[in-house]
């Protein structure tokens, strides 16, 4: 649904991104991440027909961004990250204008602005002035602009930003909703949100792609190992020659050493369950176990792992560039 | 081409907020004074010549009433219409919403010509009003209607060239002081600009005072259609409406 092939932008002198190339396929959320300033916007702008790239191309819903821009602006919803919107019109007029343009026929418009509004959750404020909206209602004002046309593809540009917890949480469960009819590419620094909206993840540093794939396959590719959490009423020292000592274990890492208490974090190969064999370990010793606990690699770690390892000048671990996979292929 | 929608929506701009209400209030306001100190030196002339035949030979209302009120009004306008025009695209440039509205499915030209025919609407509607005017003098007395007409005809396209000038140079800047400002400025030159002709003789006497924006004004004012001033006005719109697409264009050249 987007494929983009060595995208470049220039700003003058300054690069804002460089030759990247990623796809996202039909019907999948995808997570564009990446530190301020890494070209996410930048990214965004040239797959929305608002500026032309200096090189490479860009194809979304199966049409250039350049050559034919108005096919693609026909078939895109749009949420830039600072939301512009009209401040002073009122939310529905405003929602029947964006509506008009992005060609809704007369007939159905009014029925679609009042669904679009429904689905947003802003219904109550409809005959408000934007102007007067909380920040919340904005971003929702935006998001259901952006979805009036019903369109194949949808980028929005930090969707949930300064938002409040519980506005979080609905305007995620609205993006989760749009999964499958549409495709969503959205852009985010919050990191746990990708984990919890996307499939698919595609991170992007100082401009250029340095990730991309399925969030499982990224964290397993970063994080051959396994970790668990133990703590345990044990000397720290000969806890951490037992635990050491149990086969397949290939790290012990103090995490709090207290009064007679330790903790640390395991890490094993990824397929290997080492808890049973702690617990037995604390039962032979006849140390209390006060917490076993198997942790998931998550996101953040790979995401720091990646982006500090790039300024430190670390050779990146290498990502077969496979595809976000694809519930249905049909387009 | 969606120009509708987009002209429907700066119309809703401009009447839903106080823009359009108070740019006629302070117009009326000043055109009610001038049209008041106009029309009482007429009546004290022609209280005069009611004295001295002589002087009544060359009095007529249409003369000394409407077509000084019309030139008047085409130096107020000068000053007011870059007030009009200088949030059209300086305002969408500042608070961003240019970015949505030039990624809806709308064509840059629409856009433009969206903008600039809702400006065109206010103006007119604005002439409308200072029908008052030619209406108060006919209840007095008679009125030729021949003049009124083209000198409406006349304020009509020069006003266009106002806004069409308007539009393109709001679409260079992000500031609305700025766009008003150089839009004023470029108006004034075009205005100012016949003045040296008169210094300069010869056939840049004739270029100079061609190019002058309100010189060709003068001519319907007087009730006569010169296919040269129409011409004139017509062109200058379309030049200017040109500069602006293109304007709006330059943000899709590959940079």
């Amino acid at each position: 649904m987007i494929e983009v092939q060595g995208l470049t932008k220039h700003y003058g002198a300054f690069t804002a991104i460089r030759d990247v190339t990623f796809d996202v396929a039909p019907g999948q959320i995808v997570g564009f991440l990446g530190p301020n300033g890494a070209g996410k916007s930048t990214t965004m702008r040239i797959l929305s027909c608002f500026m032309p790239a200096s090189g490479g191309t860009a194809r979304v819903a199966g049409y250039d961004v350049f050559s034919q821009s108005m096919e693609v602006r026909r078939r895109i919803g749009y949420l830039p990250e600072s939301v512009p919107l009209y401040t002073d019109m009122r939310v529905a007029p405003y929602l029947d204008f964006v509506a008009e343009v992005k060609g809704v026929p007369r007939a159905t418009r009014k029925r679609r602005v009042a669904e679009v509004m429904d689905k947003c959750l802003i219904s109550d404020v409809q005959y408000r002035l934007i102007s007067g909206l909380s920040k919340g209602y904005r971003q929702r004002v935006g998001l259901a602009q952006a979805i009036v046309n019903d369109p194949h593809v949808l980028i929005l540009d930090e969707p949930t930003i300064g938002l409040d917890p519980r506005q979080i949480t609905e305007i995620r469960a609205l993006i989760k909703s749009l999964a499958g009819e549409h495709t969503v590419i959205l852009s985010t620094h919050i990191l746990p949100e990708v984990s919890m909206v996307c499939s698919g993840v595609i991170i992007i540093n100082k401009g250029s792609v340095v990730a991309q794939g399925p969030i499982d396959s990224l964290v397993e590719a970063f994080f051959p190992l396994s970790r668990v959490q133990v703590e345990l009423a044990a000397p720290p020292d000969s806890a951490r020659e037992a635990l050491r000592g149990i086969p397949g274990v290939r790290d012990v890492r103090d995490v709090l050493t207290g009064d007679g208490t330790a903790a640390f974090a395991v890490e094993a190969a990824r397929d290997r369950d080492v808890r049973g064999e702690i617990f037995q370990l604390a039962i032979d010793q006849r140390w209390r176990l006060l917490e076993l606990r198997r942790e998931g690699m998550t996101l953040e770690e790979v995401f720091m792992k990646i982006v500090a390892g790039e300024e430190a000048g670390e050779p990146e671990p290498r990502v077969p560039a496979e595809p976000v996979p694809a519930h249905e292929t049909t387009s | 081409m969606k120009i509708w929608p987009i002209m429907k929506k700066e119309l809703r701009l401009y009447f839903t907020t106080p823009v359009a209400y108070g740019v006629m209030f302070f117009f009326l306001l000043v055109m009610g004074y001038f049209f008041f100190s106009i029309f009482s030196f007429y009546t004290m002339a022609s209280m005069q010549s009611a004295m001295n035949p002589q002087m009544a030979r060359d009095l007529n209302p249409t003369d000394s009433v409407m077509r000084p009120l019309f030139s008047n009004m085409s130096v107020i306008l000068l000053l007011l219409m870059p007030l009009v025009t200088m949030r059209l695209f300086a305002e969408e440039r500042k608070n961003g919403t240019i970015e949505l509205l030039l990624t809806y499915p709308v064509r840059d030209g629409a856009v433009l010509l969206g903008k600039f025919f809702a400006a065109l609407v206010l103006y007119v509607v604005m002439l409308v009003l200072t029908l008052l005017y030619p209406g108060i003098v006919m209840y007095f007395t008679r009125l030729e209607w021949g003049p009124i007409l083209t000198g409406y005809v006349g304020l009509l396209l020069m006003g266009a060239t106002f806004i069409a000038v308007g539009v393109c140079i709001s679409s260079f800047f992000e500031n609305q002081i700025m766009a008003g400002t150089a839009t004023f400025v470029v108006l004034l030159m075009f205005w100012v600009i016949g003045w040296s002709g008169d210094a300069a003789g010869g056939i840049w006497k004739t270029v100079l005072s061609e190019l002058s924006i309100i010189e060709h004004f003068d001519t319907f004012a007087k009730g006569i259609f010169d296919t040269k001033d129409i011409v004139y006005y017509v062109n200058f719109t379309l030049l200017a409406l040109f500069i602006g697409l293109k304007s709006l264009e330059t943000r899709r050249w590959k940079g």
